[in-house]
C-alpha cells in the first residue's frame, strides 16, 4: 500500500481479509498451529494476542519520535514481552484451567513475528489512531483465523464445539486432528479456500474492469 | 510518483538511546510489578481453590481436611508452609478419619506430571485419583484423565503394606490394557503406554513413602481438631 492514501476504516478492514495475517500473510504459525486444537484455546490465544498487539501498538506509536532507530529492535521486544508477562497473570488469575491448557504458549506470544512485524512496519511509523485501528484489525483478524481452524479441529478431532458434545456416543473422533499434524492438516484446508476465493474475486474484479472500459 | 531519495539521519546521540532503553525499561518494570501484585492474590486464591477441589473430588467423604508433613525426623508432622506436594488427612463430620490424599510426581512422555491420590486406611488401597497438572500429548497421552476403564483402575487399587509394616506389600505396576489380574496392577492404556506406565511408576513411589508413614502416625493425629474447613 505504498504511497497510496489508506482510508481509516480501511487501517482496521485490510486486517480481516486482504492482508489477513494468518492466511495472507501466514504470519504467527506457532501458535495458529499449535493451540488451535479446541476453540476455546484458540479464541483465548487469539484474544490474547490482541491485547498484546493493541497495547505494545499503541506505546509503539505513542513512542516512536522518543525511541531513536538504533534503539528500536530492543524497545520494541522490552514492550512486547512486559504485556505478554501481564497477560500471563491475567490469564490466571481469570481460570487456571484456561491457562493451563494454553501452557507455554502465552510466554511465546513474545516472539510471534506478527506483532514485532506490525509495530516495525506500521506503529513506529503511524499516527496513534492509525495504529490501534491497524492493531484491532490485524488482532481480530488473527483470533477469527485461529478460531476457524479451532473449530474444524475440535469438531473432528473431539466430536465437540467449545467442549459441548455434538455426535451421538459411539463418534469415532479423528484423533489426528488434535494432535500437531491435525494443526497442519486444517490450516492447509483454510489456506485452500481461502487462496480460492480470493483468486476468484480477483478474476470477477479484472472481468468488470474489463466490460466496464 | 517520484523516487525516494537516500534520507540523511543525523547521527543519534548517545544520551537519546540511553533515554529511551532506561526509559522503556522502568515503564515495563513498572507496568510487571503493578499487574503482579494487583493479580497476585487472585492467583493464590485459584490456585488454593483448585487443590481444595481436586481434594474434595479424590475423597468425598472427607467434610474437613489437615495438611501435614514429614518432620526430618521421618514423622508425620502439621505442615508448614505452602508445601510443594501438599498431603492431607480427611476426616468426616463427626471428626473421625477417613483417608489421606497425598500430592505426587514424576517424569511422564513430555514433563513432569502432577497427581492427586487418596489412600483408604480402612481398604489399604487408593481409592480415588486426579490428574493436577500434565503436558502430556492431547488425545493421547492425557488419556488417563478421560478413559473410562483406566479411572476404574482407582476404584480401589491395592496398596496393602508388608506384615513389618515398612513398604508395600505388592509393587503398583502398570500393565497393558486387558490383563489385569491383580488387584495391585494397573489397567494401561494402549496408546498412552508411556504415560500410563509413569501413572504407576509415581503412585508405587509415593505409596511406598506414604502410606507406612500415613499408617503409624496418622491415628496420633485423628484425635487432634481438623483445623481446615472445606
Amino acid at each position: 500500500m505504498l504511497g497510496k492514501e489508506v482510508s481509516t476504516t480501511d487501517e482496521f478492514v485490510k486486517g480481516l481479509w486482504r492482508e489477513n495475517p494468518v492466511f495472507v500473510q501466514v504470519l504467527g504459525m506457532c501458535p495458529a498451529l499449535a493451540v488451535s486444537n479446541t476453540a476455546i484455546n484458540a479464541l483465548t490465544m487469539g484474544l490474547a494476542t490482541t491485547f498484546v498487539l493493541l497495547m505494545s501498538g499503541i506505546c509503539v506509536s505513542a513512542l516512536r519520535n522518543f525511541i531513536p532507530r538504533e534503539a528500536r529492535i530492543v524497545s520494541f521486544i522490552c514492550i512486547i514481552a512486559s504485556f505478554v508477562t501481564a497477560v500471563d497473570y491475567i490469564i490466571q488469575a481469570i481460570s487456571l484451567e484456561l491457562s493451563r491448557s494454553l501452557g507455554a504458549f502465552i510466554a511465546l506470544i513474545v516472539v510471534n513475528c506478527l506483532i514485532l512485524g506490525r509495530a516495525e512496519a506500521f506503529a513506529s511509523k503511524n499516527k496513534l489512531t492509525r495504529s490501534v485501528l491497524d492493531a484491532l484489525g490485524m488482532g481480530v483478524g488473527f483470533t477469527v483465523a485461529l478460531l476457524w481452524i479451532g473449530v474444524v479441529r475440535e469438531i473432528l478431532g473431539s466430536g465437540s464445539l467449545f467442549g459441548v458434545a455434538l455426535f451421538p456416543d459411539g463418534f469415532q473422533t479423528w484423533t489426528v486432528m488434535v494432535l500437531p499434524s491435525g494443526g497442519f492438516f486444517a490450516m492447509a484446508m483454510w489456506l485452500l479456500l481461502v487462496n480460492w476465493l480470493k483468486e476468484r474475486q480477483a478474476r470477477a474484479e479484472k472481468l468488470t474492469q474489463e466490460a466496464t472500459s | 510518483m517520484n523516487t525516494p531519495g537516500p534520507v540523511l539521519r543525523p547521527a543519534t546521540s548517545a544520551w537519546s538511546m540511553y533515554r529511551a532503553i532506561v526509559g522503556i525499561g522502568a515503564l515495563c518494570a513498572l507496568l510487571i510489578v503493578t499487574v503482579y501484585q494487583t493479580t497476585a492474590a487472585r492467583i493464590r486464591e485459584n490456585q488454593a481453590r483448585f487443590l481444595a477441589l481436586a481434594v474434595a473430588e479424590v475423597l468425598p467423604a472427607a467434610q474437613s481436611t489437615v495438611a501435614v508433613e514429614l518432620s526430618a525426623e521421618g514423622r508425620l508432622a502439621a505442615a508448614g508452609e505452602a508445601p510443594a506436594l501438599p498431603v492431607f488427612l480427611g476426616y468426616s463430620a463427626d471428626g473421625e478419619l477417613v483417608g489421606a490424599v497425598v500430592t505426587a510426581q514424576g517424569m511422564g512422555y513430555q514433563d513432569n506430571i502432577r497427581v492427586l491420590y487418596a489412600y483408604s486406611f480402612e481398604l489399604d488401597a487408593i481409592v480415588g485419583f486426579k490428574v493436577l497438572d500434565s503436558k502430556e500429548t492431547p488425545g493421547l497421552g492425557d488419556k488417563v484423565e478421560k478413559e473410562p476403564h483406566f479411572i476404574a483402575n482407582f476404584e480401589r487399587l491395592d496398596a496393602t503394606l508388608t506384615p513389618d509394616g515398612n513398604a508395600l506389600l505388592n509393587p503398583i505396576v502398570t500393565v497393558k490394557q486387558g490383563e489385569k489380574e491383580e488387584p495391585w496392577q494397573l489397567d494401561g492404556i494402549t496408546g498412552a503406554t508411556i504415560t500410563s506406565e509413569a501413572i504407576g511408576e509415581i503412585l508405587n513411589d509415593s505409596a511406598n513413602t506414604w502410606a507406612p508413614v500415613l499408617e503409624r502416625d496418622s491415628s496420633a493425629f485423628a484425635s487432634s481438631e481438623p483445623t481446615e474447613e472445606q
